[in-house]
């Protein structure tokens, strides 16, 4: 069978002039300060997706707000986006903050950047009280199955007999952040990994489009403290075993060319702001609107030893949590005083049943 | 006296001095306006609208009352005792003595009727045959049963309903107008008037017994006044609850904690009344979170993208919100945290009173850290300070502690109405666009008018350059990355600096000369109302007279070392074990006054009372 391509070709613009996005931004004005992290740090190519999505989504960087935990990768903010208002907080807790944020100001797009310590261990339960409530979010756990900052202890994603190079072995099982995901409430839950450049790419564009938690687990291998032989976070591992359950495309919201597909054998899903979401089948069983499904091949990979990427669940009609509380519009940070301040009468009132 | 209490009282209190206190009585003189009534039951017994029917009706009859649920952390099965304090002189503090039990618990019976004083009343199920353990107190058995199924055939209902008997049996003992009681049972069942019917009818069952069978043994009644017209009663949780609806507070994320829930669940009430617009849509979010850790998280995110925002909580929640306080102090968000103190820890003493957290959220977190607290000393204060707050907290950019306590908080007590705020909300130095535009861009953590106070941006804040990077002390002036020994030094000046400002700003203590006094007391809190009575006893009964200044706020302004230096002692009356505001004192004041702090503490669980106070004082006076 002939492949179609499911993603149109990325955005031409006049031979010459500096390229710029739908909102005449270039992808400079994406940028952030330098990165600190170690030279072939998977977050720095996760910073650089970032930008690219961020980008050709035409995403203004004022409408973003990036929030993130403690931890490498929550150092990493700072190096993409400076346009964007950003904060790097307490560990574990980001998600608590976000909500906050969101609750301020839900015309936001938030983006949550955190770490697999930051989220499958001291930040477990903020994270599963995020995605229970549908907080929307894109929250990305740059994961490489250990702490950098304070050289090189074991998370609680690392494998099951994945070897630190001191030479200890890991005798406790990984907490699988997406299978958890999905039973949690999030509603959009996919892994990819930092060295495929294209996948990952697909998937933040599908993420800005999603409204809801969005719950990337990126596998990002620590180059100084788990790349090592016997490490099932290294980037070699990790090239050798990865499978992708699905092939993904994106056809974003303002590209009128829309792009032919096989219903057969891909699954369209057309995301909150227009946008469509092609995956195509690479295996047999793939249900990505069936969380039993996909929890089922997430457990299932792990006992074949395979880091299984892609898209795992897509899950467009659940309102998220801003949409259920029925606030006004605007944002409630900037309300003026007239809408916040009940009248001199609402406090006669009051009085008045109080006497 | 009077006119001493009166600059005391203004704005804050309801209670102010009526007349002189009585002189020495003669034996059998009745004994008017001044009792306190306890009220034993058993938790879920539902004695809680008969108990407040009770206190309405006497506040009604236009005398200054308080009412205290003294209650187990349980919810049925357990005693519990509810006491009505009438009082002519305005005194509404808890009463060591009870003068008037209601025995309706026959598991506590004996030890509630053995405590009470010679002359005493008691009412109690005929068949508990309590006179056997005391012939000094009047006794009125009351045939309970029999008379809640004379009013209410259906058996169900009659636990409830039962209470209600103790209501008119009362009202006839102590004179209570029926009249002052019938509408108060009306408004206390609003629309059901089966419900009120049935009750309305048990109080009068009740009544008829007493007017029958009892011939009136004890001293105590109740007439009518005019020092409650105009007045309102309200708990502290509910005004504060009510003040956040008027400061325009549009984020709450909050968890359950005793004392401090009815805080939040106040302000959805009244939110929900007041702050819900045609379409209804709702001006503000509240959020239940999935602990405390959370809900102080979302309180600062709201806060750094632009929302008034809070959290109420108690002890053990402030010791999981010490690190986000931490990071508030230091990243200098806005957001306001009322603890409604209670006894610790977790399984320690929740539905006590206490002010027991002083010291530890002053300086909560780690670091060099140093918060602001309002203490509220009236229901009044608690509607005022939580809009102050909201004002403080965006003015300075900090975390603000609203610093109440079960006492105050989850008791009714009596007060003026509240005023509504004469300005507009204060949102501190916000740049907009348009502002960036002219400036050309800000350095967040600059400070440009010597206050501390650098200027901020919201997200979604439309300019290139209106972003900034939040992050805790490891940055400089523009908000970038930097650990330099300068910059920290600098910035860390400079947040010391904004509680200078904060100095300026915070409410000042409110101080009450004699002119002669070489004695000073210093108080706050739900103390107030024990520490005022108590200045009365040791005047009048020791000759003793007293300054009082009641403390509002941390920082400490300088009245308060002006009140000290002034005097030879200085009390520091608390409800605490460990004297902790005292100890804060000594913190702040010159080395050559602190030998003449005293203190007087009180921790048992118990709201404090004037009568401790004051033996106390005498005793350390060695009066």
């Amino acid at each position: 069978m002939a492949i179609i391509p499911i993603t149109p070709d990325p955005m031409d613009a006049p031979k010459g002039a500096a390229k710029t996005n739908r909102i005449g931004l270039q992808v400079l004005d994406y940028r952030g300060g330098k990165t600190t992290l170690c030279a072939g740090c998977g977050h720095n190519a996760i910073s650089e997706r970032i930008i690219d999505a961020f980008y050709e989504m035409g995403v203004k960087p004022e409408r973003v707000m990036k929030l993130s935990g403690i931890g490498c990768s929550s150092k990493s903010p700072a190096y993409f986006m400076t346009r964007s208002h950003s904060f790097n907080s307490v560990h574990g807790r980001m998600p608590s903050l976000a909500t906050g944020a969101l609750l301020a100001n839900r015309t936001m797009k938030a983006l949550g950047i955190s770490g697999d310590g930051d989220t499958a261990s001291i930040g477990i339960g903020q994270f599963i009280h995020m995605m229970r409530r549908n907080v929307p979010i894109i929250y990305i756990i740059e994961d490489n199955g250990v702490y950098g900052l304070t050289k090189g202890q074991f998370s609680a994603t690392a494998d099951i007999g994945s070897m630190l190079k001191t030479g200890v072995i890991n005798d406790l099982p990984a907490i699988d952040t997406c299978a958890l995901a999905i039973q949690m409430g999030a509603t959009f839950v996919g892994r990819s990994f930092s060295g495929d450049k294209k996948q990952l790419l697909t998937m933040l564009k599908a993420a800005i489009a999603h409204h809801g938690t969005v719950v990337l687990d990126v596998i990002s291998p620590c180059v100084t403290f788990n790349d090592h032989e016997g490490s099932s976070r290294s980037y070699k591992y990790t090239q050798e075993h990865q499978e992708a359950i699905s092939e993904a495309g994106f056809v974003p919201h303002f590209h009128e060319i829309d792009v032919e597909y096989d219903p057969g054998t891909t699954i369209n899903v057309e995301m909150h702001d227009g946008s469509h979401l092609r995956l195509r089948k690479l295996r047999e069983d793939y249900a990505p609107s069936n969380p039993a499904a996909a929890v089922s091949a997430l457990m299932s990979a792990h006992t074949k030893q395979e880091v299984l990427t892609g898209i795992f669940y897509v899950d467009n009609q659940k309102p998220s949590f801003t949409q259920m509380l029925n606030l006004v519009d605007e944002p409630l940070g900037t309300l003026p005083d007239s809408r916040v301040r009940p009248d001199r009468a609402a406090l006669e009132d009051v009085m008045q049943r109080l006497m | 006296m009077a006119t001493e209490f009166v600059a005391l009282a203004e704005g804050s209190h309801g209670a102010t001095l009526v007349e002189p206190k009585t002189q020495q009585r003669a034996p059998q003189e009745n004994i008017v306006n001044d009792l306190s009534i306890q009220i034993a039951t058993v938790n879920g017994s539902g004695s809680q609208s008969a108990n407040s029917v009770l206190l309405k009706s006497i506040f009604r009859m236009g005398i200054p009352v308080s009412g205290k649920n003294l209650f187990p952390s349980n919810i049925a099965g357990l005693p519990t005792w509810y006491t009505i304090r009438a009082n002519k002189n305005g005194y509404v503090a808890r009463k060591k003595e009870i003068d008037l039990l209601i025995a309706m618990n026959p598991e506590t019976a004996q030890e509630d009727i053995l405590s009470l004083p010679t002359g005493a009343a008691a009412i109690y199920e005929e068949s508990a045959n309590l006179k056997q353990f005391r012939n000094d107190v009047a006794c009125y058995p009351v045939p309970f049963d029999k008379l809640t199924a004379g009013v209410c055939p259906e058996a169900k209902l009659r636990k409830l309903v039962k209470n209600m008997i103790y209501v008119g049996v009362t009202a006839q003992l102590l004179k209570i107008d029926m009249e002052a009681v019938e509408p108060a049972l009306r408004k206390q069942f609003a629309k059901k008037v089966k419900a009120a019917d049935l009750n309305w009818a048990a109080v009068q069952a009740g009544y008829e017994y007493a007017a029958a069978n009892f011939t009136k043994q004890d001293r105590y009644i109740v007439q009518a006044m005019n020092a409650t017209a105009g007045k309102i009663l309200i708990d502290g949780n509910s005004a504060a609850g009510l003040g956040c609806v008027f400061a325009g507070c549009t984020v709450v994320m909050w968890y359950p904690i005793t004392p401090s829930t009815s805080l939040v669940e106040g302000f959805i009430e009244y939110a929900k009344r007041y702050r819900i617009e045609e379409d209804g849509k709702a001006t503000f979010a509240v959020v239940q979170a999935e602990d405390e850790l959370a809900a102080i998280g979302a309180v600062l995110g709201a806060g750094w993208a632009g929302a008034r925002a809070m959290t109420a909580t108690s002890g053990p929640g402030i010791s999981l919100m010490a690190e986000f306080a931490g990071l508030g102090y230091y990243a200098e968000l806005p957001g306001v945290i009322f603890d409604v103190q209670r006894g610790g820890p977790s399984t320690g003493m929740p539905t006590r009173t206490q002010q027991g957290d002083i010291l530890a959220v002053a300086f909560l977190s780690h670091g060099d850290t140093k918060h602001v607290l309002l203490i509220p000393g009236s229901v009044k204060e608690c509607y005022e300070m939580a809009i102050a707050a909201f004002d403080l907290a965006e003015q300075l950019q900090t975390p603000v502690f609203v610093m109440s306590d079960l006492d105050l908080g989850m008791n009714n007590w009596m007060s003026e109405p509240f005023v509504y705020p004469d300005k507009p909300l204060n949102r501190g130095k916000v740049l907009s666009a348009d502002d960036l535009t002219r400036l050309g861009g800000f350095a967040r953590y600059k400070d440009t008018d010597g206050t501390g106070v650098g200027s901020r941006t919201l997200p979604g804040t439309d300019h290139p350059q209106a972003a900034y990077f939040t992050r805790g002390t490891s940055h400089n002036e523009k908000s970038a990355y930097s650990e330099r020994p300068d910059d920290y030094v600098n910035n860390v000046q400079r947040i010391a600096r904004k509680f200078e400002t904060a100095r300026m700003l915070v409410p000042r203590p409110e101080i009450v000369q004699t002119g002669s006094s070489k004695i000073g007391l210093i108080a706050f809190g739900s103390s107030d109302f024990a520490v005022r009575e108590s200045r009365d006893q040791l005047s009048e009964e020791y000759g003793l007279k007293t300054d009082y200044l009641r403390l509002r706020a941390y920082p400490f302004t300088h009245e308060v070392d002006d009140f000290v230096a002034s005097h030879e002692r200085v009390y520091v009356i608390e409800q605490n074990r460990d004297a902790q505001m005292l100890s804060l004192l000594k913190l702040h004041l010159q080395p050559v006054e602190l030998a003449k702090l005293a203190s007087i503490r009180h921790y048992s669980g118990m709201p404090i009372d004037a009568r401790s106070v004051t033996d106390d004082l005498v005793t350390q006076e060695g009066v």
